[in-house]
């Protein structure tokens, strides 16, 4: 039994010492190496201090370098926390302020303005520590921490989710035994290194001796450029965010040119619509999966393997749980399991995949995190997601909306709080809400002024200038809408519910 | 001209389109910009931009996307 993702890595190593494990449009790297170099990162940090279970940053970038320095902070027996340092500054002092990282070591010689950032090329010593490293391995356990991923948070701070090797352990066990992957599994990696879909290409990839290959960002822009990318490195599986299999549909690529080696097509992040689904799949023939899952269960609690076809107007199951994974849909009250078909409950996750936590935050750790209302006699964890779901006449497990103001936008996660909370720090706003046009697909910014004789022009130049220093450029708002006072509800409350009903009708 | 750029800054507040030269080759524009661009520009100007007309050197910068509107307008 693995119980640590090193031991998975050394497996295949060894099977396949000579096969590329790692590739992107510069560089290629083969298991054996990948493991010495992992070795020889590891052994520069622990000459930097003996520190166990403490925070790493990668300054990550579309490259094979911020995997290997994640696999050398875990030979150090730290975790790695992935970091997106195009984000606006505020956002990544925020992230760190908090994290208070040991290290930040740099995939690409990337620099940040107050931090020492360690350039790639001088994150390795030579001569590997083994005695050490064999002392760290020894005293490493399966709960341990494998890596933080932060993700938005309602009050205006990203949070850390912080996930172990047993869970990712288990989620690879699971995917392995459940889906049909390729005798010789190429993985076309779409998804950044801070988000956690990205988790799953390194460690199934891992676990079955598969390769790797980072697909340039820029493709995603030029869908023709990335078919023949696919075609190219003969990737057969890709494990990829819904937005960028929209990309595909949405500018009817496959007219053009055909991908010739899929054979797993598996997505998550958002509801996959039916139309996008069924052009792939008139296109090419492959296994698709639906997979569903906040980041704090680590990636996927459920799936649902396409084995049906569906009209336009239907939605996807999210199917069942995995194995070693228990899914439970619970009343409003927070007390009951509801069982019965087509009644709505709020989805709960139980099992080994659960998050350790948000790391340095007991308070959001407890709610999310909270002991399961089915008994009171020793303590069980259960995951509270804030989805509603419900199950189908077939018995199907079915998402049905949130129970918050979290939204999902071009496959980003995020809470409308804290695009708020951004706006009403900007001079002369007096009220702003967001809410999310969910037909066309933008977020509404709706703001009323307390400065008399407000320009909306200069206003919004105010608010852009805001945000550029605050939030990521997918947090923004998409339509901007001045308000001399906003619709208020019975409550006194803004009026969010009518709110989103102007956008959406008009 | 002016069209056009009120039409990328709208969908792109924080850059300057008069200096980008190289919006796809930098990954100054990401996926969902350019969705979002070639769907204003087809409705704004009445074209259709392919699947085939989605290359850098169409849209590297406001100059170059200027082109390929009036290369698709006049046919």
């Amino acid at each position: 039994m693995y119980i640590n993702v090193l031991e998975i890595l050394e497996d295949s190593a060894k099977k396949y010492p000579d096969k590329i494990a790692l590739k992107d449009a510069e560089h290629e790297i083969t298991y054996t190496e990948l493991v010495k170099q992992a070795k020889q990162i590891a052994s520069f940090i622990m000459k930097k201090g003996e520190w166990q279970s403490t925070p790493v940053a990668v300054c990550i970038d579309r490259n094979i370098e911020s995997i290997i320095l994640f696999l050398g902070i875990v030979y150090s027996g730290n975790f790695y926390v992935p970091l997106d340092v195009n984000m606006p500054a505020e956002r990544v002092s925020l992230i760190l302020e908090d994290l208070k990282p040991r290290l930040l070591l740099a995939s690409k010689n990337q620099e940040l303005e107050g931090y020492e950032c360690i350039p790639y090329e001088q994150c390795f010593l030579e001569e590997i520590l083994e005695k050490e490293l064999q002392a760290v391995r020894e005293r490493m356990i399966d709960t341990d921490p494998l890596y933080a991923i932060f993700t938005s948070g309602s009050t205006g701070k990203p949070k850390g989710v912080l996930v172990s090797h047993r869970s990712v352990i288990d989620l690879v066990e699971q995917f392995r035994i459940t889906f049909p992957f390729p005798k010789e599994p190429v993985f076309g990696n779409q998804a950044p290194f801070d988000f956690d879909v990205s988790v799953k290409d390194i460690y199934n990839s891992l676990m079955l001796g598969g390769t790797v290959v980072v697909i340039p960002k820029q493709c995603f822009s030029m869908p023709l450029k990335l078919i023949e990318y696919l075609n190219e490195q003969r990737i057969n599986t890709i494990i990829w965010a819904v937005s960028a299999m929209r990309i595909v549909e949405n500018f009817k690529t496959f007219a053009k040119a055909v991908p010739k080696y899929l054979q797993l097509v598996m997505f998550s992040g958002e509801i996959m619509p039916v139309r996008v689904l069924n052009y792939w799949r008139s296109y090419v023939n492959a296994h698709y999966v639906n997979l569903y899952g906040p980041t704090e269960i680590t990636c996927n609690c459920s799936y649902y393997l396409i084995d049906r076809e569906f009209e336009a107007e239907e939605s996807l199951p999210i199917g069942k749980a995995f194995r070693n994974t228990e899914i439970f849909l619970l009343n409003q009250e927070n007390n009951t399991v509801i069982r019965e078909q087509n009644v709505q409950g709020e989805i709960c996750v139980r099992g080994s995949c659960l998050a350790l936590g948000y790391y340095k935050d007991e308070e959001k750790t407890a709610k999310a995190f909270a002991q399961t209302p089915v008994h009171a006699f020793y303590p069980e964890k259960i995951y509270h997601t804030g989805d509603m779901g419900y199950y189908n006449d077939r018995g199907e497990l079915m998402f049905a909306s949130r129970m918050d103001y979290q939204i999902k936008h071009m496959g980003h996660r995020i809470e409308l709080g804290e695009i708020e909370v951004v706006i009403n720090a900007v001079e002369g706003i007096d009220a702003a809400v967001c809410v999310f046009d969910t037909k066309h697909e933008k977020i509404v910014l709706c703001y009323q002024c307390n400065a008399e004789n407000v320009d909306a022009a200069a206003m919004k130049t105010r608010i852009v200038d805001k945000l550029k220093s605050r939030l990521p450029k997918f947090m923004w708002p998409n339509r901007y809408e001045y308000y001399e006072k906003l619709p208020l509800n019975k409550n006194g409350k803004i009026d969010r519910v009518a709110l989103r009903r102007i956008y959406e009708e008009s | 001209m002016d069209e056009l750029k009120q039409i990328l800054e709208e969908i792109r507040p924080d850059i300057d389109f008069k200096k980008e030269t190289s919006l796809i080759d930098d990954g100054v524009l990401d996926s969902f910009d350019i969705i979002s661009i070639v769907g204003e520009l087809n409705m704004t100007y009445d074209i259709e931009i392919n699947v085939e007309d989605l290359l850098p050197e169409n849209f590297n910068s406001m100059e170059a996307i200027y082109e390929l509107v009036c290369k698709l307008q006049e046919e």
